[in-house]
């Protein structure tokens, strides 16, 4: 409990630090709303081209959309602070982290916490009720479950991806924007049906590395769907299962990268 | 308690350091920073830990504070070992890496040390008691209420060290406390780490480059040159092994033609008006040398110059290196 209780005085005072630069928490906060939801805007845009994108029409595929949105907006605002820590990193600053009688990862993620990005979180919501309000879905209890679940379980996946991603920068200290082909291109991998993509590319990103269990199958399951390229009908429940996967391996990769934090001299 | 609170058995850490050759390929080369050190630090005690940049300084005192993984050797502080460790370590020790700030660059002093006692969970009343003695012997009252980001240096270090000990930590590790200090802040940490190397309950490793704070604070010195320790011991064994010599400085009313030679005492420089002197002094006294210099001139003045443990120190670094090829 004294362990909570200091993770939430960490997060009081980082909202004190950013409120105390008012002008541009503001400019921040009118920013993050301009970028809202362009990517589910694209998902649109791309409809009023083709009335189907890989055996899927805009109400089908706005579930997929939703569910993303909703689980990558969540994962963003709660853990993806982590990614500064290369900053960190190269730096040295990490250190004052290390020093504390707390683990780093929550230390991380609350010293560097951006709150405008809980208005993300609203945004995926909104979009995952909306979306799911047009599709035709017969409803069930299991189905009522799986609409809480599915987004629960992909924001989880999409944190250990935020986690895993971020580490390597232990390792590359330079490693730049590389985390993001695997955080923001996955959210944008995973907001269309699994059916668009194909090969090679299909195989490691979409099954390889998980992806098509955050939004793709739970929709089928939701939509009441067989999937044309012929998985069984389970694969709509097993997003947590994948989600537990993906963070025992974040997690083992974060604890080798502290391991092989170098600091910086003095 | 028995055991050391600081027990190192050949600890050492490499780094790979990859350096550009040409244009496209790129070496790998391995630095020991530090390439097997012994120390046991017992409680209460104030050890300077002192060296040349790069001997490997701070890549030891990162090691014993948990923050790098040892590539070698084996390390307890506080029964505990350090990276395994870490959280827990962490609750026991206070650190001031002079480069680095442990406070909350946004928030005022005040805030940050509030939330030092949520993070080390530190009872109020000893937290209280702790800032008080703090407030009043580094003088923070002032600025307590500025945001960190506007402190000056000296200011912000006296509440780097108030932060560090507010959760009363059984050890102190201080790198390069003094670094960029005005002399008057300089003077206000030096007197401070006295008196609570005075009291005793804080163990406390400095590394330092200001020859008055080892001189002021530092009875044990452990010197690292090249990542190894070449020498442990009090100042005066310093002085004794590395042969520094006191120095007497005479300046004369009128030149003097052939100097005196006492047993002793060697010549070192004459001035340019010939009116000052400087004898190097192998004998405890300067009394012999200068009745003897009495007898022949008129004294306007006499100093005896200490031995400057800078001096000592460069000599050390000289006398370890391996001659250049």
């Amino acid at each position: 409990m004294g362990e909570l209780s200091a993770y939430g005085q960490l997060l009081r005072a980082q909202a004190r630090a950013q409120a105390s630069y008012r002008a541009s928490f503001g400019i921040d906060l009118f920013v993050s709303m301009l970028a809202l939801g362009f990517d589910v805007l694209s998902v649109i845009v791309l409809y009023q081209v083709t009335p189907d994108l890989g055996g899927f029409n805009l109400r089908e595929a706005m579930v997929i959309t939703g569910i993303t949105a909703a689980a990558f907006a969540t994962a963003d605002a709660g853990i993806g602070s982590v990614e500064r820590l290369r900053v960190l990193v190269r730096t040295g600053q990490l250190d004052a982290l290390l020093l504390r009688p707390l683990p780093a990862l929550p230390q991380l993620v609350l010293t560097e916490l951006s709150l405008r990005k809980l208005s993300r979180v609203l945004f995926g919501v909104v979009v995952l009720a909306v979306a799911v309000a047009a599709a035709p879905i017969q409803w069930t209890p299991a189905r009522a479950a799986l609409i809480v679940l599915a987004p629960t379980a992909g924001a989880v996946f999409f944190g250990a991806v935020f986690v895993a991603t971020a580490s390597v920068s232990f390792w590359w200290v330079e490693s730049g924007e590389v985390g993001n082909a695997f955080t923001y291109g996955g959210r944008d991998l995973a907001i269309y049906p699994v059916t668009a993509y194909q090969g090679w590319f299909r195989r490691i990103f979409c099954y390889g590395l998980g992806f098509a269990t955050v939004a793709y199958y739970p929709a089928l399951a939701l939509l009441d769907r067989p999937d044309p390229l012929g998985a069984p009908a389970w694969l709509g429940w097993v997003s947590p299962l994948v989600a537990a996967v993906a963070v025992g391996v974040a997690a083992l990769v974060w604890r080798a990268g502290i391991r092989h934090y170098r600091s910086t001299g003095s | 308690m028995t055991e050391p609170v600081i027990d190192a058995r050949g600890l050492r850490r490499d780094f790979t350091v990859r350096t550009r050759i040409g244009r496209f390929r790129r070496g790998v080369r391995v630095v020991n920073a530090v390439a097997g050190v012994d120390l046991t630090v017992e409680r209460g005690e104030l050890i300077g830990y002192i060296g040349p940049n790069g001997a490997g300084k701070s890549t030891t005192m990162k090691m014993l504070t948990g923050v790098l993984t040892p590539s070698g050797g084996q390390l307890t502080v506080c029964g505990l070992r350090p990276v395994p460790q870490r959280v827990k370590l962490a609750a026991q020790i206070g650190v001031v890496f002079g480069q680095r700030s442990s406070l909350w660059w946004d928030l005022p002093l005040r805030d940050s040390f509030a939330l030092q006692r949520h993070l080390y969970r530190t009872p109020s009343a000893e937290h209280d008691t702790r800032l008080r003695r703090c407030r009043d012997l580094l003088d923070l009252d002032g600025f307590l209420d500025t945001p960190v980001r506007q402190l000056s240096l000296g200011q912000r270090m006296r509440g780097e060290l108030t932060a560090a000990l507010l959760h009363g930590p059984a050890v102190l590790f201080l790198d390069e406390p003094t670094i960029g200090l005005d002399v008057v802040s300089k003077r206000a940490v030096r007197g401070f780490l006295a008196d609570l190397a005075a009291a005793g309950d804080t163990t406390i490793v400095l590394t330092t480059h200001d020859l008055a704070d080892i001189e002021r604070l530092c009875r044990r010195l452990v010197v690292i040159d090249h990542g190894r320790v070449v020498h442990d011991g009090d100042i005066a064994a310093l002085h004794a092994r590395y042969g520094a010599r006191r120095q007497v400085v005479v300046d004369l009313a009128a030149p003097l033609a052939d100097p005196p030679t006492v047993a002793g005492a060697t010549l070192a420089t004459v001035g340019e008006d010939g009116l000052r002197l400087v004898f190097r002094l192998e004998t405890p006294s300067a009394g012999a040398l200068i009745t003897a210099l009495a007898q022949r001139a008129e004294i306007r003045d006499v100093s005896v110059v200490e031995p400057d443990i800078d001096d000592v120190v460069a000599r050390m670094y000289e006398a370890d290196r391996p001659p250049a090829q």
